[in-house]
């Protein structure tokens, strides 16, 4: 099913070298991730440099090289949460985890990421798990949302 | 094409409309230092060792020689105490990543750059990007890319490109200002190409 | 729908709309803006749906999901039209009494503002301080549009402006308009809009772009995806003018992947603009066509720059390009690109509308209009403002802002994100104006201004800044990518009281190499928040060198 659906967005972008950064990203939501064989296969049909390719991919941060966790946790590291305590923030959950920044666990649960301010810098510090905001966190409740994510 | 007269280093040069500063300069026989310059390829602008200072219409600014287009009546300045200085902090910056390079150590040499002005992290890479161009424009085998981003820049054969391809070639090796590409090559070699036959080689300058 | 034809076919269409709708109807807008959504004023919003159909409310009590209000410090927002009676931080058991009491025409008093030292009340819009203080030209429309309906925008004179430039004045009278408006880029340099356009439209090649720059990747600036999410045709219609003006038959929105609620608004109005004749071929029958193309950043600050943004269109990694030549002469594809960020095209509208004499009738001297900033830190009010140019600090930061956070004085102001500068608290009268806040070394840039209080430590913000670049550069050119880390290293060892006499003396090359030889804006400026450390805070550095590091350490 996932591999008809990443070749349906390689086929679209057949012959297109301009469209390699769409192609990618159209991937990576799809996958999480961007396995050797499926940047080869871009660069095959888009007709780019496999090196390309691979300079895009390590160059964006959005683009991943190895798999993600089911939940992908974001600390935000913006200017007004770090004003506001994201450092603390991070080491609480780093510590929870067991993770650095840029690390999945070996049982595939959780990613943690730096997160680039996302603008609601109202309510930082904030914690993303999934995409979903926990806006004005304290080292204090991370404990509580991050046991909500199995 | 009309010819453009500028003046640089007090020196009346003629140079072809669209050559660059750098060109008109080495035709005139004046040496401008460059570390990621190949006349065989496209100009990078990435080392900014080239740097000169600029005069035009009563402005001075300071420009990579290597893009810079020449221009009617423009006043170029070679030498001069901030274009030393840039050009003596670049290499300083250099040598902390491949404080050997004998291209380093003669230009440390000229502009009186202090080799361990900063933290010594070497690995021998100074990301001029000679190879990767040359083997993409010239030979069109991109075998060699950079990946990474910011500091964590680097260049990285692709194993199986550089298997068929780069034993035969090699000809990006001697563009190479600090040899490391050569260990490089080797590393891939050695951990790519066959496995038992050879012990993985530290990249070495 | 089908096509608008003309100029006298979007009117019509305008009256149909507003002949639909009831002024005097009460209007429940809930802010969906980046912090009320990340406080879940979507379940706010549900609520009142819900709250509405049960007391079968339907066609008397209208409701609409917006964008942006601009108080983010107090969400969820709720502003109840006609009157504008704003309801802050409003949970979903607040609804079925608001709707009792917007029903009645009353007051719903547990959810007004309250003065935090006197507790006296402010009902409407225009007495709560957060806004009674702005002129919100620009930011304003958003509690009455959805984004996700073009008849909103329609209904407040959308398109007015589009269809005033295309029927009633030739391309060099739209550019001329914009040059006397003496509108300046509102993305960071303040560089005017009108000359660049100009540039672009003399350069020879015909085939020529324009660019939405909406990648706002300075932390803590979130004023222009507000604009871009929560009113999308406004910049559209401002590109498309400007399209016209220059002679453009392309234009692209370069925007952030990561927002969804941005993506979908943008989506669906780039749908509609289409499909009513706004935007692709022959616009309101004038003949002018223009297409327009999204795209997305995928992570990464550089991409912002503007090089480095139309390398990254046209699929290249976003390496800056090393031309001595301007993009707006030879940009995506090397041919002529006019790239300006999303509040100023958001502009344009307004001035063809209203004409160049009223727009500079608002401002300092040289700085025209509004600005939008993005108002955060330690700061009581934070949220975006908008505020005539040449406004005084102390308004932002004191009337409007609320003041320092927890009773803490203030130390510093920051502008600009992590190509700014920081100053003291003694500048609190220096005027929100590009070249006075140029000249003072916090350059306004796109408008992220940041409040510090008493316990900041400057070390650790200039460490944070130059952290932050480092991990978002491209690393081609050597001053940049080696300066940068320098600078990162010796200013990580000065926090962790590591630091040397020699240090300050090395920062000072490096700043001033980086600077001049560094290949695109990112390296170029870099420095300049260091430089505005090293202009005003310089004895703090020297004191944590010298004590190595000990008092006034405390991490931010």
């Amino acid at each position: 099913m996932s591999e008809q659906k990443i070749d349906g967005i390689i086929e679209k972008y057949r012959g297109k070298p301009g469209a390699l950064i769409h192609a990618l990203t159209e991937i990576q939501h799809e996958l999480h991730w961007l396995p050797r064989e499926v940047m080869e296969k871009v660069a095959e049909a888009l007709e780019v440099p496999f090196s390309l390719v691979r300079q895009i991919v390590s160059f964006y941060k959005t683009f991943s090289l190895t798999p993600k966790g089911r939940h992908e946790v974001h600390v935000c590291t913006g200017m007004t949460c770090h004003l506001r305590g994201a450092a603390k923030l991070m080491a609480k959950v780093a510590e929870i985890t067991g993770l650095k920044p840029g690390e999945t666990d070996t049982d595939s649960r959780f990613t943690l990421e730096r997160g680039s301010c996302l603008g609601s810098c109202s309510i930082g510090p904030e914690l993303i798990v999934d995409g979903k905001h926990y806006g004005r966190m304290t080292p204090d409740k991370v404990e509580d949302v991050l046991k909500r994510y199995e | 094409m009309t010819d453009i007269v500028l003046n640089i280093d007090g020196k009346e040069v003629t140079a072809a409309a669209g050559a660059t500063v750098l060109d008109a300069a080495r035709q005139a026989g004046i040496h401008i230092p460059t570390l990621c310059h190949f006349e065989k390829l496209e100009a990078y602008g990435g080392c900014r060792l080239c740097m000169v200072e600029s005069e035009s219409r009563g402005k001075t600014s300071y420009v990579v020689s290597c893009l810079y287009p020449v221009e009617n009546g423009l006043v170029v300045r070679t030498r001069s105490a901030k274009v030393d200085k840039i050009r003596r902090l670049i290499i300083e910056e250099l040598m902390a990543h491949a404080p050997e390079a004998p291209e380093l150590v003669a230009l440390a040499r000229e502009y009186g750059a202090d080799k361990d002005r900063f933290e010594k992290e070497p690995i021998y890479c100074i990301l001029c990007g000679l190879c990767e161009r040359y083997c993409a424009e010239v030979k069109q085998k991109n075998a060699i890319g950079f990946v990474g981003n910011g500091p964590e820049r680097e260049i990285s054969f692709v194993p199986e490109i550089a298997a068929k391809e780069c034993n035969d070639c090699k000809e990006c090796f001697p563009l190479c200002p600090t040899s490391y590409l050569q260990a490089a090559f080797v590393l891939v070699e050695s951990l790519t190409f066959a496995p038992a036959a050879a012990e993985p080689v530290a990249a070495q300058g | 729908m089908p096509k608008l034809e003309s100029v006298a076919a979007l009117e019509s269409l305008r009256s149909d709309i507003l002949a639909r709708r009831d002024a005097t109807r009460p209007c429940i807008a809930v802010c969906a803006g980046a912090a009320c959504d990340g406080l879940d004023s979507i379940t706010v919003a549900t609520a009142f749906k819900s709250e509405i159909a049960k007391q079968g409310l339907e066609g008397k009590v209208d409701l609409r999901v917006t964008g942006c209000h601009g108080y983010c410090e107090k969400g969820p927002n709720v502003v109840v039209g006609p009157k504008d009676v704003c309801y802050f931080e409003v949970t979903p058991e607040d609804v079925p009494g608001i709707v009792s009491a917007t029903l009645k025409g009353e007051v719903f008093e547990e959810r007004v503002y309250k003065d935090p030292q006197t507790g006296a009340k402010a009902v409407h819009m225009d007495e709560v301080p957060f806004y009674k203080h702005q002129t919100r030209l620009l930011i304003g429309d958003n509690p009455k549009i959805d984004p996700m309906k073009i008849e909103d925008y329609i209904a407040i004179d959308g398109y007015a402006a589009l269809a005033k430039a295309l029927s009633t004045m030739t391309p060099d009278e739209v550019l001329n308009e914009v040059k006397k408006a003496n509108l300046r880029g509102r993305g960071g340099g303040g560089f005017p809009a009108g000359s660049k356009w100009e540039t672009t439209k003399n350069a020879p090649e015909k085939t020529k772009y324009v660019i939405v720059n909406g990648h706002e990747g300075e932390s803590a600036a979130f004023m222009d995806r507000a604009m871009l999410t929560g009113n999308p045709h406004k910049v559209i219609e401002g590109l498309i003018i400007g399209a016209y003006a220059i002679g453009a038959q392309q234009g692209f929105i370069y925007t952030r992947h990561d927002a969804p609620r941005l993506v979908e608004h943008l989506k669906a109005a780039m749908a509609q603009a289409e499909e009513y004749g706004f935007m692709g071929e022959n616009i309101l029958g004038s003949g002018f066509s223009c297409n327009v193309e999204l795209h997305f950043d995928v992570g990464i600050f550089v991409s912002g720059e503007s090089s480095g943004l139309m390398r990254s269109i046209e699929g290249n990694a976003p390496e800056p390009r090393p031309k001595y030549i301007r993009t707006s002469v030879s940009g995506i594809w090397d041919k002529p690109s006019n790239l300006n960020n999303v509040e100023t095209w958001a502009n344009v509208p307004q001035i063809i509308t209203r004409g160049a004499d009223w727009f500079t009738s608002i401002g300092s001297e040289r700085s025209k209009g509004t600005k939008l900033v993005s108002l955060s830190g330690n700061v009581v009010n934070s949220g975006i403002v908008e505020v005539p140019m040449g406004t005084p600090l102390r308004t932002l930061i004191f009337d409007i802002g609320g003041g320092v956070r927890d009773g803490k004085s203030l130390k510093a102001i920051h502008f600009g994100g992590a190509m700014g500068g920081s100053i003291p608290a003694d500048q609190i009268d220096a005027k929100l104006d590009f070249d006075e806040m140029s000249k003072l070394g916090a350059p306004i840039g796109a408008g992220g201004l940041l409040v510090m209080d008493e316990d900041t430590d400057m070390v650790e913000v200039a460490r944070y800044l130059l952290d932050f670049l480092v991990k978002e550069s491209c690393g081609k050119c050597v001053p940049c990518r080696e300066g940068m880390y320098q600078m990162l290293k010796i200013l990580t060892n000065i926090t962790e009281g590591k630091g040397k006499t020699s240090d300050l003396d090395r920062l000072g090359d490096l700043m001033e190499v980086t600077s001049a030889a560094s290949l695109c804006a990112l390296g170029k400026t870099a420095s300049d928040p260091l430089k505005s450390m090293m202009r005003y805070f310089k004895d703090e550095y020297e004191t944590r060198i010298a004590t190595g590091g000990g008092a006034g350490s405390q991490a931010i």
